[in-house]
This record gives C-alpha cells, sequence and structure tokens, in this order.
C-alpha cells in the first residue's frame, strides 16, 4: 500500500496519444513492451509482432516466419487505421526501416503516428530475456537492438513521427498515464444550432446585414467597428473560410470573426486565401494575386499588434471541423469521407484547395475533381470556395460561396434547420474571371449527380445481395432479385429521380374459418386484434392497377426536385411507365395537376409537388391484353366447350350410357364459367385516351419536406376527397373506421364487406387507423390486410375454386413468406420515403426503392 | 394464371356401315363411358350415338392444373414450391389433348386393329370436330393445314365474350374436318397439327437438323408411335416448315425466370420479347461485327469493353484479336453473360471436366492479376467504376434498347465517367425499314426497340454527345447502302 500511496503522491506523466492513430511502442526485446500495452490499451487495441508470428506459423518465436508476420500485422495495421481505430504495434520497433513502413501506413490513412520509446538499461532486458527460456537468442541481440534504438532516438521526428515520448528506465515508464486526445478538427460535442457562412472576402458590410437578419446582436467598439457578434438563442456562427481578400475590408471582416471565436460565438475553418496570407505575412512568400494585394494594403492601415493577432488566428485554424456528433462537417473546399477527422498534410490540402485534375478550363481555372459528385458519406458537408450561382445540396454536401466578393450574395445555412438565408452583394467588389452562371463546373457536377453508381445498389458484392439499413431495421434482398432488380430498373423504369417510392405488397388477412371462404373479415380484425391494434379504418378495394403519380406544381419544381422539363408523371408497381404513350402520359399528369389544383392542395400543404399512390381504373385499361388472353378466352372456350360436351353427354345418357356424374360436373362448371366472366366484365370499360380512366388515390405519400406515414388514414380519405370534390376523374373510395375490440362493428363491418363484393366488388383492405407507421405490439404493424369477395376470386383461384374439396385444399396457404415479404417492402418503403422527405440525396432515395423492386421478384405465391 | 380446370372436347363421327365398327378402331366400347387418369387431368371416352348409320364417340378431356403441376415437378426437389407459382401460363391445352389422344387411342393412331386389320387400313367418311381450338393464326391457318390433307374444312372463330362487345372473336376457332380417310391418319394429323396451331405467337430459332429429324420421323413423332407411311404426309405436306418449327417451339414454354416474374401481367410478354426482322439480318449482324472491329483495328484500340453484350456475339471475334490486351463484355441480363461465358471458355473450372466456375469468381473477385477476358454484370445507366480503363468502348445496338429519358444517364456514364478514347456507337437506320417486308407500316425492327432514329436523329444526338464530353464523331454506313435511305446500320465513331 505505500507504494500504492507513493505513486499518487507523485504527479504522474501524461502522455497525449491521439485517439484517431497509430503508437509505436520502441524499445528492446525484454523492455517490457507487451506488459506496457497491456497495462495501457485495450487488447484489441495492440497488435504484437509475436502474435502474428504465432498466427502465421503457430510459433511465436520462429523467426523464420517474421516476413509474414510482418505483412499480416501491416494489414492488420491497415485496415484498422482506415476504420479509424487507435492502433498500437507492439514490436520492437528498433530499426528505422522497420517503423518506415508502419509511418507510411498511418500516412496513407492519414493519421498521426506516436512513438513511445521504453528504454531500459540494456542489462535489465538481458536479464528479464534469460529468464524466459523461450528466447534462446544471445544476449548479442539485444546489444545489438540497443545500439540501433540509440542512433534513432532523434530521427525519429523526421521520419514522420509526430511526437516521440522517451522513457528512461523502469520508474519512469512505470510513472505515466495515457491520455487518449481526440484529433483536433473533432469537435463533435458541438451540437449547434448553427449559422454556416459562406465566403465572405472582405464583404464585411453585408457580412453584418446577414448577421443581422440572422438575429445576431452585434458588438462594436469605440470606433464602432464590429468586434463581435451574439445570437440571442445562443446560437453558434461557423464560417467556411476565406473571409479575407478581393473584397473592400478584409481587416474589418477578421475583427469581427476573431471577436466572435473568442467569444465562443463562432467557429472557423481556414479558406485557401487565410493560408496564403499566413504564408505572406510570415515570410513574405507568395505573389499577391487573387485579391491579396488588397488584403495586404488594408492590413497596412492596421496596427501592428492587430496584424499579430491575425497571424495568430490564421495560422491557429484547424483544416476542417466535425460538428454535432459526426453528422456535420465544415471544410472550405469539401472534404471526402475517408479524411473527416483526419490530420495530414494531404487532408489539410484537400480541405483547403479542393482536389484538381491538373488541368485547366477555358478560363485558366483549375479543373476540380467532382468529389461531392461521388459523396456517399453519412455526415453533411458545408463547404464553400467554388463560387456558384445557387447554394444547392448535392449528396449532402452544399457550397455556400455564391460570390458575394463578385456582386452574387452572401448565403448562410441554418443547421440543423437546413434553411438557406442570403444577401445580396452591395455592387460587384472583384470583376469574377468566369461569370457567374449555371453553367459553372457545379452546375455539371449537380446534373452528374442525378446520376447513380452501381455501388449505391451494394452491387459491389454479387453474392451477398443488397442490405438496406431502414429506419426499421436491416433488410435484406438476394443477389438473384438484385440483379433481376438491376435489368428491370435499367430497361423498363421510369427515371430513378421520380422513382421515389414503390408501392410494397400487401399481404391477405388470414384465411377464413368459414368453411366455404378463403377470406373475411373477421379474420383480418381478429389479426389487427390481436397484435394489439385497435382501431382500424376499412377501405373499399378498387381493381384497377397501381398507380403512383407525382405532380408537379410548375415546370420549376420538376426541374428543382426531378426532371427538368416535365410537370409529372405516373409509374406503375414496378416503376414503369405507367402509359406508354408519352401524349397519354402527360394528359393524365395535366389532369391530375388540375385536381390537385382545383383542390387548393399546393396552398393547403405549403408545396410544389405531391406525391399519391392509388389505384387507376379500370383494370382493363392497362391489362387489356391480359383479360383478353388469359380470362376472356378461357371463358370463350368454355363457353364453346361446356355445352357442346353436354349435348353429347346428354345424348350418351339418351342411349342408356351411364355419365350421369360427369354430366352433373360440366353443368356446374358452365354455371360457375358464368360467374368468372362475369368477374373480369366488371372491371372492364371502355376509355379512350384519358376519357373514361379514374384515378382513386388512397393516401398522400410526400410532399416537399414533408411524408405523410404519420398521418392517419381518415386524414389520407379526406384528401383523397378533397381531390374527388375537384375533379371528376378522381375516384371516390368508400371506408369506414371499425373499433376491433367491438364485436357489434366487426359485424356491422363484415356485412358492409359482403354487401360490396355481392354487386362485384373487388374487397377491402385494412388498415391500422394511424397510418402506415402505425405500431402493434411487437413493433411496426401489417401497413393492410387485404380482403377480398369469394367472386372476385374466382380470377385469382379458378372459376371452379369454391368447389368444396378444391377450397379445402387452397385453404393450406402459408401466407407467412406473403406476410414477411410485405413487411419487408412497407420497411423498405418507409424508408424511401422518410429520405425523400429529409431532403436525402437521389441515392439514399434510390437505394431502399431499389430493393424494393428486387424484392418484387422474390418467388411468392402469386395468388395471394 | 387461371387454375380451374379446362375442358377439350373431341367428337368422331362416322358414316360407314355399320357405324359402330368405330368401336374397334378405337378399342373403346361403344356402350361403356370410360374414364382414364392420366398425369394431367382424366381423359372421358363415351358415344353420343352409335346405330348402324351413324356413330361418334367422344373424348374429353379434363385438364387439372393441380395434377399437371404435381406431374411436371417431383415434390421432393426445392424447386417444387417455386413450381407452383412460377407457372402461371395458360396451360398448353392442344399439346396436352393430344398427349391424351396419344394415350388413349395408342392403337387406333398407330393403324393397328387385331382382327379386323383390314378396317383399320380402309378409308372410311369421317368428321372430326372440335369446339374450341386455340388457333392465333386464325380459320385461314387451319384450312392451310388440313386442306392438303384431304379434309373439308369448317373453321369458325368462337366470338371472345358476348359481355365485352366490341372485343371481336377469341383466338379459338370451332372446327369442324370432313373427308374420307384412315382413322389413324386422320388421329395423326391431329396429333401434329393442334400443338402447332396453338404453338407461342412468338418465333423460336431451331437449328435446323432438328427439322431434319422431325421430317425424318414424320408423322410418327410420338414415343414408340409408327406409321407406315405416316412420314409421307408431314414430308410433303406444304407447310412443312412451318408446321415443325411451331411444333418444336412448345418445349420452352415453360421456361421461366426471375425477370418473367416481374413481367406485368399487364404487359405480357415485354421482358422476353424478340425481334421482328433478326432472322433476315443474320448477315447484317456479321457486318456490323465486321465493321467494329476494322475500327477497333484501324484505331490500334489496346483494350476494350463491349457495353450490352448480350451473348457475346462481339465478344467471341474479340478474343481473336491478339494485340487487345483486355475484353470486357458487360451486360444487364444475366441469362445472356452466360451464354456469352460458355462462348468464351472452353471449361473453366479448375476442378476438372469442361465444366464452368461460376459466372462471377471473376466478376466480384478483388483478384489483382485481372484475366483478359471479363465478364461483368452492370447497367449502363449505372455509373461503374469497372467500366474504366478501357481503351475503347462499343455500345452494338444498345441505344435503341434505353427509353429516351435514360440517354442522357447513359451519356454520362459511358462518356462522362468512363470516357474511352473511343466509343464506337451502332444502331438502326429506321429510313431503310423501309426496304424490309412487314416494317413498311412503320413498325420497329424489335419489339423492345424504344426508338429507331434516322440518319439525321442519330447526328444530332452524336454531335450534340461529342461537343458536350469533348469528342469527334464521324459516321459510317454498315450494310449495303441505297442511295435514298442509306445503310440498314448506322455507326458512329466517337474519338477524344
Amino acid at each position: 500500500m505505500t507504494e500504492t500511496n507513493l505513486e499518487a503522491a507523485r504527479e504522474p506523466r501524461v502522455l497525449g496519444v491521439p485517439r484517431m492513430g497509430l503508437v509505436l511502442l520502441v524499445g528492446v526485446s525484454g523492455a517490457g513492451k507487451s506488459t506496457f500495452a497491456a497495462e495501457h490499451f485495450e487488447p484489441t487495441q495492440v497488435i504484437g509482432s509475436d502474435f502474428c508470428r504465432g498466427m502465421v506459423s503457430d510459433d511465436e518465436n520462429d523467426q523464420t516466419a517474421t516476413a509474414d508476420a510482418f505483412a499480416l500485422l501491416n494489414t492488420i495495421v491497415d485496415i484498422r487505421l482506415r476504420r479509424g481505430l487507435l492502433t498500437v504495434v507492439d514490436a520492437t520497433n528498433v530499426q528505422r526501416k522497420a517503423r518506415e513502413k508502419l509511418i507510411r501506413i498511418a500516412k496513407d490513412n492519414n493519421v498521426l503516428t506516436t512513438a513511445i520509446v521504453l528504454d531500459v538499461p540494456e542489462s535489465v532486458a538481458v536479464a528479464r530475456n534469460r529468464s524466459r527460456p523461450e528466447r534462446d537468442f544471445g544476449d548479442h541481440v539485444v546489444r545489438r537492438q540497443h545500439r540501433d534504438l540509440r542512433d534513432g532516438f532523434k530521427r525519429m521526428a523526421r521520419e514522420g513521427v509526430r511526437k516521440v515520448y522517451v522513457l528512461k528506465g523502469q520508474e519512469e515508464i512505470d510513472a505515466v498515464r495515457i491520455e487518449l486526445e481526440r484529433p483536433w478538427p473533432d469537435r463533435t460535442e458541438l451540437t449547434g444550432p448553427f449559422d454556416i457562412f459562406g465566403d465572405v472576402h472582405g464583404c464585411r458590410s453585408e457580412l453584418e446585414s446577414l448577421l443581422g437578419d440572422l438575429g445576431y446582436a452585434i458588438r462594436r467598439d469605440d470606433q464602432g467597428r464590429p468586434v463581435g457578434a451574439h445570437h440571442p438563442e445562443g446560437r453558434t456562427a461557423v464560417f467556411v473560410g476565406d473571409l479575407v481578400d478581393r473584397g473592400p475590408d478584409s481587416p474589418g471582416v477578421l475583427r469581427l470573426v476573431m471577436g466572435m471565436v473568442a467569444d465562443g460565438d463562432a467557429l472557423c475553418v481556414p479558406g485557401n486565401h487565410e493560408n496564403k496570407l499566413v504564408r505572406y505575412m510570415r515570410k513574405g512568400a507568395g505573389k499577391l494575386t487573387h485579391g491579396l494585394a488588397e488584403t495586404v494594403e488594408q492590413l497596412e492601415r492596421e496596427s501592428e499588434e492587430f496584424r499579430e493577432r491575425v497571424l495568430e488566428f490564421c495560422d491557429g485554424l484547424v483544416s476542417h471541423l466535425v460538428l454535432d456528433d459526426g453528422k456535420l462537417v465544415i471544410a472550405h473546399a469539401g472534404l471526402k469521407e475517408e479524411y473527416h477527422g483526419r490530420a495530414s498534410g494531404r487532408v489539410r490540402s484537400f480541405a483547403l484547395y479542393g482536389e484538381t485534375t491538373g488541368e485547366t478550363d477555358e478560363f485558366g481555372l483549375p479543373v476540380r475533381l467532382p468529389w461531392a459528385r461521388d459523396y456517399r458519406g453519412r455526415a453533411a458537408v458545408v463547404y464553400g470556395h467554388v463560387p456558384t450561382n445557387k447554394a444547392e445540396w448535392l449528396n449532402n454536401t452544399i457550397c455556400l460561396d455564391t460570390g458575394c466578393v463578385f456582386g452574387g450574395r452572401l448565403t448562410a445555412l441554418r443547421y440543423p434547420e437546413r434553411e438557406i438565408v442570403d444577401v445580396d452583394a452591395e455592387q460587384v467588389w472583384y470583376e469574377p474571371v468566369r461569370p457567374l452562371t449555371d453553367e459553372t463546373s457545379r452546375g455539371d457536377d449537380r446534373d452528374a449527380g442525378q446520376v447513380l453508381d452501381i455501388t449505391d445498389l451494394g452491387m459491389g458484392d454479387l453474392h451477398a445481395g443488397l442490405f438496406v439499413d431502414t429506419d426499421d431495421g436491416v433488410v435484406r434482398a438476394n443477389a438473384e432479385s438484385a440483379m433481376a432488380a438491376l435489368e428491370v430498373m435499367s430497361r423498363f423504369a421510369v427515371d430513378p429521380r421520380w422513382l421515389v417510392y414503390l408501392p410494397p405488397t400487401m399481404a391477405p388477412a388470414p384465411t377464413a374459418a368459414d368453411p366455404g371462404l378463403l377470406e373475411h373479415p373477421a379474420e383480418a380484425f381478429e389479426s389487427f386484434r390481436s397484435s394489439g391494434v385497435g382501431q382500424v379504418i376499412c377501405e373499399e378495394k378498387h381493381m384497377g392497377s397501381r398507380a403512383v403519380a407525382v405532380l408537379c406544381r410548375d415546370e420549376a419544381a420538376a426541374e428543382r426536385r426531378f426532371v427538368p422539363g416535365e410537370l409529372g408523371i405516373v409509374f406503375t408497381r414496378t416503376g414503369r411507365p405507367f402509359f406508354k404513350d408519352a401524349d397519354l402520359q402527360r394528359t393524365m399528369v395535366d389532369e391530375l395537376r388540375r385536381a390537385v389544383f382545383d383542390a387548393g392542395l399546393w396552398d393547403k400543404l405549403g408545396t410544389d409537388w405531391v406525391a399519391l399512390d392509388g389505384e387507376m381504373l379500370p383494370w382493363s385499361a392497362k391489362a387489356g391484353s391480359l383479360i383478353r388472353d388469359r380470362y376472356a378466352s378461357v371463358g370463350a372456350a368454355a363457353r364453346a366447350s361446356l355445352p357442346a360436351a353436354g349435348a353429347a353427354l346428354a345424348a350418351a345418357a339418351e342411349r342408356g350410357v351411364d355419365v350421369s356424374g360427369l354430366a352433373a360436373t360440366i353443368e356446374r362448371r358452365t354455371g360457375q364459367m358464368a360467374a368468372f366472366s362475369d368477374v373480369y366484365r366488371r372491371y372492364t370499360w371502355e376509355t379512350d385516351g384519358v376519357k373514361g380512366l379514374r384515378f382513386a388515390p388512397f393516401m398522400l405519400l410526400a410532399t416537399e419536406g414533408h411524408e405523410y406515414t404519420e398521418a392517419d388514414h381518415l386524414w389520407h380519405m379526406s384528401v383523397a376527397e378533397q381531390l374527388a370534390d375537384a375533379h371528376p376523374m378522381i375516384h371516390r373510395t368508400r371506408y369506414r373506421v371499425v373499433d376491433t375490440t367491438d364485436g357489434d362493428a366487426c359485424e356491422a363491418a363484415a356485412e358492409w364487406w359482403r354487401e360490396m363484393v355481392d354487386v362485384g366488388g373487388e374487397g377491402m383492405v385494412v388498415k391500422p387507423l394511424l397510418g402506415a407507421r402505425a405500431m402493434a405490439r411487437k413493433g411496426l404493424a401489417q401497413p393492410g390486410l387485404k380482403v377480398r369477395g369469394p367472386e372476385y376470386l374466382r380470377i385469382v383461384y379458378g372459376a371452379d375454386y369454391t368447389d368444396p374439396e378444391r377450397i379445402a385444399v387452397l385453404k393450406d396457404r402459408r401466407l407467412g413468406r406473403k406476410a414477411g415479404l410485405a413487411m419487408r417492402e412497407h420497411k423498405l418503403g418507409l424508408t424511401a420515403l422518410s429520405r425523400l422527405a429529409a431532403g436525402e440525396p437521389l441515392w439514399r432515395v434510390h437505394e431502399p426503392v431499389f430493393a424494393l423492386l428486387a424484392l418484387e421478384t422474390e418467388p411468392v405465391d402469386p395468388r395471394l | 394464371m387461371v387454375r380451374h380446370n379446362a375442358w377439350v372436347l373431341l367428337t368422331i363421327t362416322t358414316t360407314a356401315r355399320p357405324a359402330t365398327d368405330l368401336g374397334y378402331l378405337l378399342h373403346k366400347h361403344p356402350d361403356k363411358a370410360q374414364g382414364f387418369e392420366q398425369s394431367f387431368g382424366t381423359a372421358h371416352v363415351f358415344y353420343p350415338e352409335a346405330t348402324e348409320e351413324r356413330c361418334t364417340a367422344a373424348l374429353l378431356l379434363e385438364v387439372d392444373p393441380q395434377a399437371l403441376l404435381r406431374a411436371r415437378t417431383s415434390v421432393s426437389t426445392p424447386d417444387f414450391a417455386l413450381a407452383q407459382y412460377v407457372n402461371d401460363r395458360p396451360y398448353a391445352s392442344s399439346s396436352l389433348f393430344t398427349v391424351a389422344l396419344g394415350r388413349v387411342l395408342r392403337t387406333a393412331i398407330r393403324g393397328v386393329c387385331e382382327g379386323r386389320p383390314e378396317l383399320a387400313a380402309t378409308p372410311i367418311p369421317l368428321e372430326l370436330h372440335l369446339p374450341a381450338v386455340p388457333c392465333r393464326s386464325g380459320p385461314e391457318r387451319a384450312r392451310a393445314l388440313f386442306e392438303p390433307l384431304g379434309w373439308t374444312v369448317r373453321a369458325e372463330p368462337v366470338p371472345l365474350d358476348p359481355g365485352l362487345p366490341g372485343w371481336g372473336d377469341s383466338h379459338y376457332l370451332s372446327l369442324t374436318l370432313t373427308g374420307t380417310l384412315r382413322l389413324s391418319d386422320a388421329l395423326s394429323h391431329l396429333y401434329v397439327l393442334l400443338p402447332a396451331m396453338e404453338g407461342g405467337n412468338r418465333h423460336y430459332w431451331v437449328d435446323s437438323t432438328e427439322i431434319d429429324k422431325l421430317l425424318r420421323a414424320g408423322g410418327a413423332p410420338v414415343d414408340g408411335v409408327e406409321s407406315e407411311d405416316g412420314a409421307g404426309w408431314l414430308a410433303e405436306h406444304p407447310e412443312r416448315e412451318w408446321i415443325t418449327r411451331r411444333y418444336l417451339a412448345r418445349r420452352d414454354r415453360y421456361v421461366r425466370t426471375a425477370l418473367a416474374r416481374l413481367t406485368e401481367h399487364e404487359e405480357s410478354e415485354e421482358g422476353v420479347a424478340d425481334p421482328v426482322v433478326e432472322e433476315r439480318e443474320s448477315s447484317l449482324a456479321d457486318r456490323r461485327a465486321d465493321a467494329i472491329e476494322a475500327v477497333i483495328e484501324s484505331e490500334r484500340v489496346s483494350s476494350v469493353i463491349d457495353l450490352g453484350c448480350g451473348g457475346g456475339r462481339l465478344l467471341e471475334r474479340l478474343v481473336r484479336h491478339r494485340n487487345l490486351e483486355r475484353i470486357t463484355g458487360v451486360d444487364v441480363h444475366l441469362g445472356g453473360l452466360e451464354i456469352a461465358h460458355r462462348k468464351l471458355c472452353k471449361g473453366c473450372d479448375p476442378g476438372g471436366g469442361r465444366g464452368h466456375r461460376p459466372l462471377f469468381a471473376d466478376a466480384a473477385g478483388r483478384s489483382d492479376q485481372r484475366p483478359r477476358t471479363e465478364l461483368l454484370l452492370g447497367s449502363v445507366v449505372y455509373r461503374d467504376e469497372r467500366f474504366h480503363g478501357h481503351d475503347a468502348a462499343v455500345l452494338m445496338e444498345v441505344v435503341e434498347h434505353l427509353d429516351p429519358s435514360r440517354l442522357p444517364a447513359m451519356e454520362d456514364v459511358v462518356f462522362g465517367d468512363a470516357a474511352p478514347r473511343l466509343v464506337v456507337v451502332t444502331t438502326p437506320n429506321v429510313e431503310y425499314n423501309r426496304h424490309y417486308e412487314g416494317l413498311t407500316d412503320g413498325s420497329l425492327r424489335h419489339a423492345d426497340h424504344r426508338f429507331e432514329w434516322t440518319r439525321a436523329e442519330f447526328a444530332a444526338w452524336a454531335d450534340r454527345v461529342a461537343e458536350r464530353y469533348g469528342y469527334t464523331v464521324r459516321y459510317l454506313p454498315v450494310g449495303d447502302e441505297h442511295p435514298e435511305t442509306g445503310a440498314p446500320t448506322q455507326m458512329g465513331v466517337f474519338t477524344r
């Protein structure tokens, strides 16, 4: 105990080690590296050369396995560093060559290397090795290692090791404490809210206006110069860099921002212009171009003390910032995901200057690599650097440089609100090299961002299939399905920008207890009741073709959100254009838009586009050839054959041949076939263009910034009714709400169903009243169960399915697979909508939609 | 998709005296009703009339699709559950009917009649009636098939549905054949011609040796059923080619893929559409490949990616160019790639035999040593890093299979992202279509073509793409040029 007290009395030496980085333990054999590592680090963080030697040879001391052991060690280190994990290498690391490779791996992964040298007296190491019989090498080995170590001490910093800690003797070794330092850019604890400002370039006056518009109270010094700004609600301003150059008052901007940063009201990352300013101020290096001359000249008028503060401020800025729990990254020129939170010259250069091809465009400006186009990270990246006409999101990145100094605007992004606030430039302060138009390279990026990458579909490893991380757990689609979906998506589907959703399949109600029926409402009610869903809505099921309509108020909305030059689309349940004929498609879109206009929904919903899920009637409009080939033809053949067979049998019976059984069967079949033909006839009527077509919407999927899976179905029905009131083409859906715990109500609803199906209705769909995201006792509830009428089912199961022996067989329906599929597809559908509403990039919306299409190819009884 | 039982009726009437001898010929007693269980249902035989003057036998087949499924797929195979669901095509009722015919009236078809051999060898007055025979080609076709065989044919279309006025006739015929023939001949005519009439509504290209085989087999194509001179009627039939092709095409009837499951009922066969004029174009396809090879040679291309390689028609030629260091085939359809795979490698399974490795053993592997020839499942509308690093890209008859709205995506993927030095695009020249029989009405060459361009339209597209992505483009005709309409295929060669 006395020893412990002694330790406590002496302040332990603290060794700072980057949390995301490489640690090299350096020391001769027997220096106590493994003991040290075990004491200060987690077992999984430590990779030992002995361990790797053992892995590749079954003998930790087999020196002949050293080359392979280090190959393995390097691989593990590389992978861990790529994944951002602290990695400690427990090997002697006394030779430069041994360190060199590891340091390079760290650099390649843009993390820092720390060396901890355990320098014990040679005699101690030798003694320890002698006591370990498995180490049968001679003392001379330790002696040589010791010599190497001494030589290497001072060189290590030059080799690229960021920090070298030398611990001399066991006492010092025992008296240290490791403290994990987070990387400088890591400010994940700051959660905002933030107001992020684009490139200011000395436009102090515009900056003051914008701060004012955002609600900041500006503080001024005795000369009236702004020296700080505080937001009453405690919002934090964030500057993406390029505060200086070109504009009229770079010192004024610096004074204001430096004050805000000092007061804790702002954060700031450096731009390339700050970087050049630092180099100039420090060494007089660099050319006075790109507006630097103006800044230098303006700074000349300031005090020496102010200039020193500027230098200190600009020089101390960290290349980029990771904020809000890792959800927000600020970097002047943007940053690809693998660089987030990392520190290296390469990362800094990317963050300040971006990556260029080395070529220049017709204006002599560097051609930039389209990192944002390929960006697939979860963190939003907010940046500036490239003057662009309009700040727009692309793959969860946004450039806020709207060229204020060139006479454009100064733009700020409110986060997490994601609102854009801007002020116009007061004048053109500096003539741009290239005019600010949509045709900037950024404009091209945006177009290109609308093309998807094969890896967005998870198709990289075809054996594994697709895995989509939905709001309700991971949903998988197998590889075969994904391949089929790729073909359909490529060859038949509408432009993916329109394809914001696909309707999931729906399971039928559990098989009816009634011996003469396959489906009855009672089982649907019971199913919901027993899973903990009390209130349900019964909606009339229309027999037509499923259709999703995406409609825009005007071309501007279509161009901003979907596809330029169009106004909307109607697509099928597998994403194909609903109408092959382009004119018909356009006419239908116009009619449906008119319904939205006349119902006043644009304003009521505060949107300029809507996505509706519904059914297009009649069935024959789309299924004409199917009705002809598979239904009406069967009816025709039966009408020709059955009476002829009946007559032949009657004649035979007259001759005294016993054919009574067969004759009775034929007679029964004749009646069943007549009933069968009645079914498809009901869903068939003439249409001419859009004339005769009816659209029955049953769910408003999404509008700008919103999705409506949380809204209850009465609300959705009221939207549908408003549309139906406004336009005769909109077909009404009958519905009623049922409390599944109220037996009388259930019976009344069953009666209602019976009335509908008796006059030829397809049946009804029972849904949890609370909407698509309604929860059952065990997680998400089935979004709906269909209850189809017995006559309708003739066209599904065959005219004669009602024969007692047939229906008995059919009752073994194995609904589990269908119900499981419906649930998986439902989760994907919800995810597509929530991503769409959140304004996530195209690829994020496409991913669940594609997976949903893939699931649609999975084999399941198509009659269910 | 409809799974109820279906009924097929045939009545055979003779007025030969004594007409009841029909019972001997059919080996079925006129006073009994008999049922014969088949794997796919029950065949009933009974006689509505049986007098000295006139005797009618009825063969009534009840097709049970459930039984059919059970018969086709062993319950023990894992495919069984699947097969139940995917077999949603209307079953080939005529084919099944003829199978039943072959079994139930086996001896009658053979012309065997123990005890009364002279009866079987004698032509007798016959009337065969089928109230509903599927025949998409209409009554004319029925007449063309049966009249050369000595029948008087009455073929009337069955109306589709009195409840759907304006929908016209169904594809069924009420068929009555009268003539004086041997019963065995009459039955063998039905045996071959009913399935041929039902056929598919698509052309299947069947190897010519198979046709020869059936022709040699003549009128006795059934297992073990032989006829002394049955070979004669088929071999001499003026429609023999049509008959054999349609007859053989039945074999593919049940072939289904995952893709077909996605094919919406409403749009029926779209996903598997066959070319309208490809048959007559086979020489053009060769010339197209020749032209592409010539460009690849003259441009000293070092590596090439064939986007939309299909079954490997072009790849097969490219692998013979030894100066090509890398040849990659890409298609969105797995079936095509499998064919290409078999074409390109002669047994690649290291495990032995001449077996093939799974297709994606190479494509998905991260092997550093890339094989010279590689096949990738991919899509020209999804950007793909695997497309990078090729000297040339070929889009042979691909663009016209893309919806015009997806062309910009393809342009970005090929010209913008993969950006090879050379891109070759071929596509039909629609102006030339007027020289094709059957296309004079303005229809396109392939049911899946979303468009076919005039030369001016192609040039407008290509010029715009070249301008946008920094290429220059030149145009070459492929196939015999017509002074007014140009060549059947147009080719654009883009260089950067």
